[in-house]
């Protein structure tokens, strides 16, 4: 008996609503998590649309101009700026030290700080829910094999390897040593302005935190009834894997990936500031903090952009990460 | 107990030895050697030459690693085990005898002075941040969690969540810049003791005055983002016990609401916050290079980074080295930990 036959009575009144409706209303009436994804929304197209919104060219240098300050600026410098300050409306923000417009390398600097947000999320997703899945499905001594590793590997001081890797990549770059296969991925790492290997590397670093995750909820799921239904329906292992259970641990392992992003993106700014993030001239903002931060007594705007732009940035994620969290998580908004 | 700790800290051999066998061939791997420049200037081939002749880094790489360990040569009394170079002396004793070589680039330091020198000065620093940022957050994080959406709450989450998200990159100089340039109040670097620090500090005459007004500013860079972390953590804990069914059955009882939350919610709670103490301390310990590099403190971060640049072998490994032991026995505490505040997880269940 076809459902439409019923006497209308009996249909429900309204569609059901489904889990994923659920979450999307409670994360709409957070409302600090919803003017963050708005302002990332904003900081996305600024940094999509940068050639249009700025000068375009973050690395033209102005040496007559260096640290110049518009006039506005004046009242945010310390006392007596105005006996060494260099005045040039034509910089909305001002110039750094080898007169480069500041509003532009901000914006561009977005670029570099999104591009790491996905690519290091990406990674760090993809490999360690690959782990996870295998160690945790599969189960047994391979399982076991693979915490140990996992164990093992925990110990293990990150930020050391991601230096090594990227002075070691670096060093290849310069050199060209390495070979057909070394000399192909410089030729990658060029072409986006020296941040590939980074952003690797960066997103080698936080894998491990979701492999554990992921394995915690495969093994949470082995044993629900409908992955025995699909195996006694005959269904291959690879499928119920990707149709069954993946769809099913996405959702906190993107929660907890978003709420790492501000570190992934703390950490490039950190690695720009010792000198080993992106190639000059490229800007990013960890780099125009660290080239701010010995002229902050006399040059203390050229701090400004960058550090609010960083902190703005980073906050928009956290909040939308927390927002994402308790939108999903029902068990702590009682 | 014993057990645990001795069973622990075996396992940790594996996991040093891994750490030291990956750092020292990965490090070598990286073109370029430690003497190639001196400045900006590099160095001819031939003088490059023989400087890696004396410290035998033209030896095979695996002699060079056994060198490391064990120094160049082992006698047992008159007896000679092996002599990797008769026409040399050593000129280091080996890790495991304790002499962790000799800088590269800071010719004529061993990388024991260096430690001995930076280490104390990172130790303090981290230690108070720590502190600092427990003393703050964890009573905010409890605050927070009892009066759960109230405006209370979602001002100190804000402040929490303003807190991780500004980095000591940005706030140290902000720090600098409304403390000591505008306000004169605290001096803008260097550290309020000299090394030996340990002697000076616990002589007589040592001032304390100076010794904290140069240690305010950077400690408060380092805390704040640290409270704020512990903060979030205790909040999002304790909200969780609070709901928990031995809370309920402790209220039903009519316990006093003081005592069913410091007696009973406080030690379960603290757990995730003393997750994150272990690793934290170490990296902490072992230095902040953002932190030291801006207020021109004299500590081990910068030797941690500058180390694998300047191809410091020797100083590469000694700081990993260090940084892992503490590692290693910051987890031990934080287990032992686990076991006294929640007694569900003791050792040997």
């Amino acid at each position: 008996m076809a459902v439409a036959e019923l006497p209308a009575h009996t249909q429900l009144a309204r569609k059901p609503r489904s889990l994923m409706s659920d979450s999307i209303n409670r994360l709409r009436k957070n409302k600090l998590a919803v003017s963050s994804i708005v302002i990332l929304i904003l900081i996305v197209s600024a940094a999509i649309f940068a050639p249009f919104i700025t000068t375009g060219d973050f690395a033209k240098q102005d040496l007559m101009a260096n640290n110049a300050i518009p006039h506005w600026m004046l009242v945010i410098m310390p006392k007596g700026a105005e006996q060494y300050a260099r005045f040039s409306d034509k910089f909305i923000l001002g110039a750094d030290d080898l007169g480069r417009d500041l509003w532009t390398r901000t914006v561009y600097g977005a670029r570099i700080s999104l591009a790491v947000a996905i690519v290091a999320s990406s990674v760090s997703l993809l490999v360690g829910t690959v782990y996870g899945l295998i160690s945790g499905y599969v189960g047994g001594t391979t399982d076991t094999v693979m915490m140990r590793i996992v164990d093992f590997l925990y110990g293990f001081p990150f930020l050391i390897v991601v230096i090594l890797l990227q002075t070691y990549f670096k060093a290849v770059a310069r050199r060209g040593v390495g070979g057909g296969f070394g000399q192909a991925m410089v030729a990658i790492n060029e072409s986006m302005g020296g941040m590939f290997f980074l952003f690797v590397a960066i997103g080698l670093v936080n894998w491990i935190g979701m492999a554990r995750i992921a394995r915690g909820q495969v093994l949470s799921l082995r044993k629900k009834e409908f992955i025995e239904a699909a195996k006694a329906v005959g269904a291959p292992d690879i499928r119920i894997i990707f149709r069954h259970v993946l769809p099913n641990i996405v959702g906190p392992l993107i929660v907890v990936e978003t709420l790492a992003i501000p570190g992934y993106i703390f950490l490039e700014a950190f690695l720009s500031f010792i000198g080993l993030g992106v190639d000059a001239p490229t800007p990013s903002w960890g780099i125009m903090i660290s080239e701010a931060a010995p002229g902050i007594r006399t040059y203390p705007n050229q701090l400004l952009p960058p550090a609010l732009a960083l902190t703005i940035t980073t906050l928009a994620f956290n909040f939308m990460g927390d927002g994402l969290r308790d939108a999903f998580d029902p068990r702590l908004k009682e | 107990m014993l057990r645990f700790i001795i069973r622990r800290i075996l396992g940790f051999i594996p996991v040093l030895l891994g750490v030291i066998i990956f750092t020292f061939f990965m490090a070598r791997a990286i073109p370029g050697g430690p003497f190639d420049f001196i400045g900006d200037k590099s160095l001819p081939p031939s003088v490059v030459k023989n400087l890696e002749a004396k410290y035998h880094l033209d030896w095979p790489e695996w002699e060079q690693f056994i060198s490391y360990l064990v120094g160049d040569e082992l006698y047992i009394g008159s007896v000679k085990i092996f002599d990797l170079d008769p026409n040399t002396p050593a000129y280091s004793y080996g890790v495991l005898r304790g002499d962790l070589g000799p800088s590269f680039r800071y010719r004529g330091q061993t990388v024991n002075d260096i430690i001995g020198r930076t280490f104390p000065l990172s130790a303090q620093l981290g230690t108070m941040a720590i502190i600092l940022g427990l003393i703050i957050g964890v009573p905010a994080g409890i605050i927070s969690a009892l009066k759960q959406n109230t405006w209370l709450d979602y001002t100190a989450t804000f402040v929490a969540v303003l807190g991780v998200s500004i980095p000591s990159l940005v706030m140290a100089p902000l720090l600098i810049w409304i403390f000591s340039v505008w306000l004169g109040w605290f001096p803008a670097a260097t550290w309020g003791a000299k090394p030996p620090y340990l002697q000076n500090m616990l002589s007589p005459g040592f001032d304390w005055g100076n010794y904290w007004s140069h240690a305010v500013m950077p400690v408060f860079a380092l805390g704040t983002g640290l409270s704020a972390t512990f903060a979030r953590l205790m909040r999002a804990s304790l909200l969780q016990v609070i709901r928990e069914d031995y809370i309920r059955t402790a209220r039903a009882k009519g316990l006093h609401e003081r005592t069913v939350i410091y007696r009973h919610a406080l030690k379960n709670s603290l757990i995730p916050v003393v997750t994150v103490i272990g690793p934290m301390f170490a990296a902490l310990i072992t230095g902040t290079l953002v932190i030291e590099q801006i207020f021109g403190l004299n500590g081990m971060g910068k030797h941690f980074v500058q180390s694998i640049t300047n191809r410091d072998y020797a100083v590469v490994l000694g700081t990993i080295l260090v940084y892992t032991v503490i590692l290693v026995f910051s987890n031990l505490l934080v287990d032992l930990a686990y076991g006294w505040l929640d007694p569900r997880i003791r050792l040997d269940a």
